[in-house]
């Protein structure tokens, strides 16, 4: 472990609301060697991790000020994303400060969260809208990830791949989302994988890697136990569960097995490993089970955004309107809040 | 706390369960509840009231009726008078008040939800996503059987009146686990909740009323141990229900003993939690948090004895600690915890006590630094870590949330271990090898097993245990027949015994002698003399000594029933293999036929005719046996996962069986046949008074290939020789068909280890009535049924 860099995710001025000390300066994972034991010795249960995750919700909740708190703590973990054919400049734009200002003042206000600087963890874009994110962003700390890699099916040329990754760092993009190339994992090319990881990883250099593993096109909770611990041996920063583009992404029992894989891996190599959650989480409700599973199965420090990011477009309208009725009583619209 | 606070903490907070309604409806019974008899709310006859309280508190919720016998006397003649007119209406009828309960109970899934909670201390979490869902399914489930009941359960008719005592841990899911299946037959019910925990049943009875349900069918009557024991020695009642402790359970059949009141007990368990090597660790830990932290582990089910194999033993300990330091327990109306309140004072002193006893034998105590309420009956979940298993913690019933744990080396070992308890009622297996896993299954002493799996229940699949957790099943098919009794058994009369002849003198004269033949004891294989060296004469009916037969005492029964456990391969062969020695049993008992006719003949003085039949009929039941050694099947459940319930007959173990005089082959026949089919091992004691046919069979036995050991007979005095079976702590089951003294005996006594016991109360059974005494009526009773539960998926 000699080259530990301290080197905060994003590292936007929002971070400095983080209480908790030196909780951001985490170390930076370092690859390492492909331990195929380890993978082939992975086992997973369907049937324990859905009832695991089925009860979950009856296991904890939180209620009024609690639960505002934790959509806030939600909001400063979104990675607010649009990653659509339609995407124009001023949409980015639009989107960009919607990441700046997420909450009406006067609901931050009344929750006596003002003075937080409250941001989103992110902006998450094709590489096209990259640097015009960054300029857009330039002053909020906010981080432009960038979805890279062929996205989201991710079968262009490795080599072209690579490029990309390296364009998008260089337009600005703290934060690199890859796609890995499916196949490796349907064919148990445990090896092609890692390279994979591996060549992404070295040409994000600075850049964060979050790997999206498209966990709906894996099928099996162990082939995408097995594809975590992959990635992570390769040197990702984040393991992610989907593009938002195959036909299942975010589900619960998918996150309760990956971050089972990020405990074992920093048990075993001391390194913590964040998780991304993207796609299908558009309720209020749905992201405080996956805070709840987070804390329950990780600990506290996986609530924050250097270690927890939630790739969402809708969600953040719908905790608007939750916090609305914590404030006011009353059951809140949609047209009551600015869009994003 | 503020937002800014919690979002700097992230902690929970409080997340409370609005009570109003409860606390409503308790205060319109402030001046106390009455018992629920015929219909009605009645105040006890002596005007005694308890108080029922909030363990979470201490405070008091209401006052419950202390019943006595003049109440349950009024609670059983509302039931008798009842039972008749509900047994009648049609099965569909039945089905549509069941189905009324059914949706009735959703209806109030709330109210039932947080008054359980307040009065058990046990999460509202729980009452509402598990414990009501299931009592209406229970419900659904028996409406179900109520309507199919005329056509699929036809040869059977209800037991009568049911005496049914239910446990604190899930007082409304175990009153749905009785009341269900007693009303959906045709049984009427009085009912009495457990001390601790009687709102829910009062509650149920206030709605059942609502709901349409006849006066008398189901009543409630509320009170202490002594209520119970009313209930249990009420002439009135026909059969006792009874889930709780095994102390208890035992009383109960003592003092049933002789009644001819049927009996199912489901009691208390010390289950094994297997961890492989090859298992998901995170999934076999959050099962142990449903196995043992699930009701604060007051289960009788709780997997409360952790057995990890070695090699991971540091790893999943660990991975367990840290799992532990991340449980909550809080107020039982708290929607955010993991755990709740225990029961009582008395039962946490209990618990506590305990775990002082584990940690002075050895054990190291892990309990997680985390709150516990201020006040109230609260204890935190624990691990005794490196039990041995002479340890009273390994061995002894916590019912706490505690749990031990131990380590295994190979897969033997892990089944030598979880069986090493007299309890059998639930085990656990984590593997995620299927071979393995499927082969472990069926090698625990357990009724019910699951497979990466802890606690799951359902109305389909039978629930109930092996060994000392009880006998009788709940739910399923298998469930039914505990309250119903075989249309051909009813109206049997008492066995008279015939008059002892006086014996003649027999003049001996110079003719050429018989041939002496000296009849022994047939034990392992072997004729052996018995142990005592004393023989006993077998007169004709008019006197003429026939021959001898030995003495058998105790330590023949002892020496037969060594022999008999030494057996296990018999239970173990395949059923194709144990139909053949059954056909070929047959094929050398008919070669002989003339002999045995001639016996028979002799001994009886029935008729050549007679004689022969009988011959004929026992030839005839053997092969019926042979024929139901390989279809008398198991089946496979269905219940709501995905997955399967295997529901395995398996053999009880070694049987004792007590013959009568009539038909002597053909009773001796007819008992012993369905015994062996199933893979049990036998000790049989022939007709007292005539046994020579049973002595004449070992030569069958020993042509026919019967494996040294399955079939051992032991002649002799049948009252001394079925005390020592009935005595014996290493006989699995005992069958009495002989007099009401010996029935009653063998009730009395089974309670040491709490044997299966099957009487005909000294009542004549016609042994050549195939629909009395052949088929299923028999091998119900010598199988067991155990349920494994297998979810799936990749």
């Amino acid at each position: 472990m000699a080259d530990l860099k301290i080197a905060p995710i994003g590292g936007h001025a929002a971070q400095a609301n983080h209480v908790l000390a030196g909780h951001n300066a985490i170390a930076r994972n370092v690859a390492q060697p492909l331990d195929l034991g380890w993978v082939q010795g992975v086992r997973v249960n369907l049937s324990a991790a859905e009832r695991r995750v089925a009860t979950l919700p009856g296991r904890r909740t939180v209620k009024k000020d609690a639960q505002a708190a934790w959509l806030l703590k939600a909001i400063t973990c979104i990675d607010l994303t649009t990653l659509n054919g339609d995407d124009t400049t001023e949409r980015v734009k639009r989107l960009c400060a919607k990441a700046k200002a997420p909450v009406r003042a006067d609901l931050l206000e009344a929750l006596g969260m003002a003075d937080r600087g409250l941001t989103t963890g992110a902006i998450c874009v094709y590489h096209r809208f990259v640097a015009i994110a960054v300029e857009a962003l330039a002053g909020s700390g906010i981080p432009v990830a960038a979805v890279s890699t062929g996205f989201p099916a991710g079968l262009i040329p490795h080599d072209l791949k690579l490029k990309e990754i390296e364009a998008s760092v260089k337009d600005g993009a703290q934060e690199i989302d890859i796609v890995i190339t499916r196949e490796h994992v349907l064919t148990g090319n445990w090896q092609a994988l890692y390279d994979e990881m591996r060549d992404f990883r070295a040409a994000c250099g600075q850049a964060h890697v979050k790997a999206i593993l498209a966990t709906g096109d894996l099928k099996t909770l162990r082939n995408v136990a097995r594809a975590s611990l992959v990635c992570m041996m390769a040197g990702a920063d984040f393991i992610k569960t989907s593009t938002g583009k195959e036909s299942v992404n975010a589900t619960l029992a998918v996150t309760l097995i990956m971050i089972r894989m990020i405990r074992e891996y920093q048990e075993r190599t001391g390194f913590k490993i964040g998780y991304k959650p993207a796609g299908g989480i558009s309720a209020a409700k749905d992201v405080l089970n996956y805070q709840f599973l987070m804390k329950e199965e990780l600990g506290r420090e996986w609530l924050e955004p250097n270690l927890f990011r939630i790739g969402a477009s809708s969600l953040l309208a719908d905790i608007e309107r939750q916090l609305e009725h914590h404030v006011t009583g009353r059951y809140s619209a949609y047209n009551r809040h600015a869009a994003g | 706390m503020s937002v800014a606070r919690y979002f700097d903490e992230m902690s929970y907070g409080p997340a409370p369960e609005a009570d109003g309604e409860a606390r409503a409806w308790l205060k319109r019974y402030e001046s106390g509840f009455g018992h629920f008899i015929g219909g009605k709310f009645v105040q006890p006859a002596a005007g005694v009231h308890f108080d029922a309280m909030d363990p979470a508190t201490g405070k008091k919720l209401g006052r419950v009726a202390q019943g006595d016998a003049a109440d349950v006397d009024a609670a059983v003649a509302a039931a008798r008078k009842a039972q008749g007119p509900w047994a009648k209406l049609p099965g569909h009828a039945r089905a549509r008040h069941l189905y009324a309960l059914a949706r009735a109970v959703q209806r109030h899934a709330r109210l039932f939800a947080v008054i359980e909670a307040l009065d058990n201390g046990k999460p509202v979490r729980e009452t509402r996503d598990i414990d009501v869902p299931l009592v209406a399914r229970h419900f659904y489930y028996h409406a179900g059987w109520a309507q199919l009941q005329a056509t699929e359960l036809a040869d059977q008719v209800p037991v009568g009146v049911v005496g049914q005592i239910i446990p604190w841990n899930f007082p409304l899911l175990m009153l749905a686990w009785k009341v269900a299946p007693a009303l959906a037959f045709g049984n009427t019910v009085v009912l009495k909740p457990a001390e601790f925990t009687p709102l829910t049943a009062l509650l149920f009875a206030e709605i059942a009323a609502a709901a349409g349900l006849p006066a008398g069918v189901l009543n409630v009557v509320t009170g202490d141990g002594s209520t119970g024991a009313a209930i249990v020695g009420h002439s009135g009642v026909d059969k006792i229900a009874f889930t709780g402790s095994s102390e208890v359970g035992k009383l109960i059949r003592a003092q049933t003993a002789g009644s001819g009141k049927s009996l199912t007990l489901e009691l208390g368990g010390k289950s094994p939690f297997i961890v492989f090597d090859d298992a998901d660790i995170d999934g076999a830990i959050e099962g142990v948090v449903d196995a043992i932290w699930f009701n604060q582990g007051q289960v009788c089910c709780a997997g409360s004895r952790l057995l990890v194999q070695e090699g991971i033993a540091d790893k999943f300990h660990a991975r367990l600690k840290r799992r532990m330091s991340n449980l909550r327990v809080g107020n039982p109306l708290d929607k955010a915890i993991d755990m709740g309140a225990i029961v009582a004072p008395v039962q946490l002193e209990r618990i506590k006590s305990l775990v002082a006893t584990g940690v002075a034998e050895g054990a190291e105590l892990f309990q997680p630094e985390i709150d516990l309420p201020a006040g109230g009956c609260f204890y935190p979940p624990t691990l005794l870590a490196h039990v041995q298993t002479a340890a009273t913690v390994a061995r002894e019933e916590i019912f706490g949330p505690v749990l031990v744990s131990m380590t295994f080396r190979t897969p033997d070992e892990a089944v030598m271990l979880a069986n090493n308890t007299r309890y059998g009622l639930s085990a656990s297996i984590w593997s995620e090898t299927i071979g393995l896993a499927l082969d472990i299954a069926p090698k625990l002493q357990a009724g019910v097993v699951w497979i990466n799996a802890t606690n799951l229940f359902d109305a389909a699949v039978g629930f109930g245990g092996y060994r000392e957790s009880g006998y009788g099943r709940e739910g399923g098919k298998e469930g039914a027949y505990e309250y119903l009794k075989p249309k051909a058994w009813v109206g049997r009369k008492a066995r008279v015994a015939a008059e002892l002849p006086e014996a003649q003198e027999k003049v001996a004269g110079f003719d050429l002698p018989d041939l002496d033949r000296t009849a022994k004891l047939f034990v392992g294989g072997k004729q052996a003399r018995p142990d005592g060296n004393y023989s006993r004469a077998v007169l004709s009916p008019k006197g003429v000594r026939l021959g001898e037969v030995g003495e058998g005492n105790r330590k023949d029964i002892r020496n037969a029933v060594a022999a008999a456990r030494g057996a296990e391969g018999w239970s173990k062969a395949t059923s194709h293999n144990r139909a053949q020695i059954l056909y070929y049993m047959a094929e050398n008992l008919s070669a002989r036929a003339d002999e045995f006719a001639g016996r028979v003949a002799a001994m009886t003085g029935a008729s050549k005719a007679k004689s022969a039949a009988e011959v004929e009929a026992s030839v005839g039941r053997l092969f019926a046996y042979g024929a139901w050694a390989d279809k008398f099947e198991g089946s496979v459940h269905a219940p709501p996962l995905r997955g399967v319930a295997l529901a395995m007959n398996e053999p009880i173990g070694v049987v004792g069986i007590v013959c009568p005089d009539e038909a002597p082959l053909l009773s001796f026949i007819s008992l012993l046949a369905p015994v062996i089919a199933m893979g049990n091992r036998a000790v049989i004691v022939p007709s007292e008074r005539h046994p020579l046919a049973a002595t004449d069979f070992y030569q069958v036995l020993e042509t026919s290939d019967v494996p040294a050991g399955v079939v051992n007979i032991v002649t002799g005095a049948a009252k001394d020789l079925a005390k020592t079976l009935a005595d014996h702590d290493d006989v699995d089951a005992i069958w009495a068909f002989s007099t009401k003294e010996i029935a009653t005996l063998a009730e009395k006594l089974s309670v040491g280890n709490l044997k299966r016991v099957l009487t005909d109360h000294g009542l004549l059974t016609d042994w050549f009535d195939q629909t009395a005494a052949e088929g299923p009526i028999l091998l119900r009773h010598a199988v067991q049924v155990k349920n494994i539960w297998i979810p799936y998926g990749e």
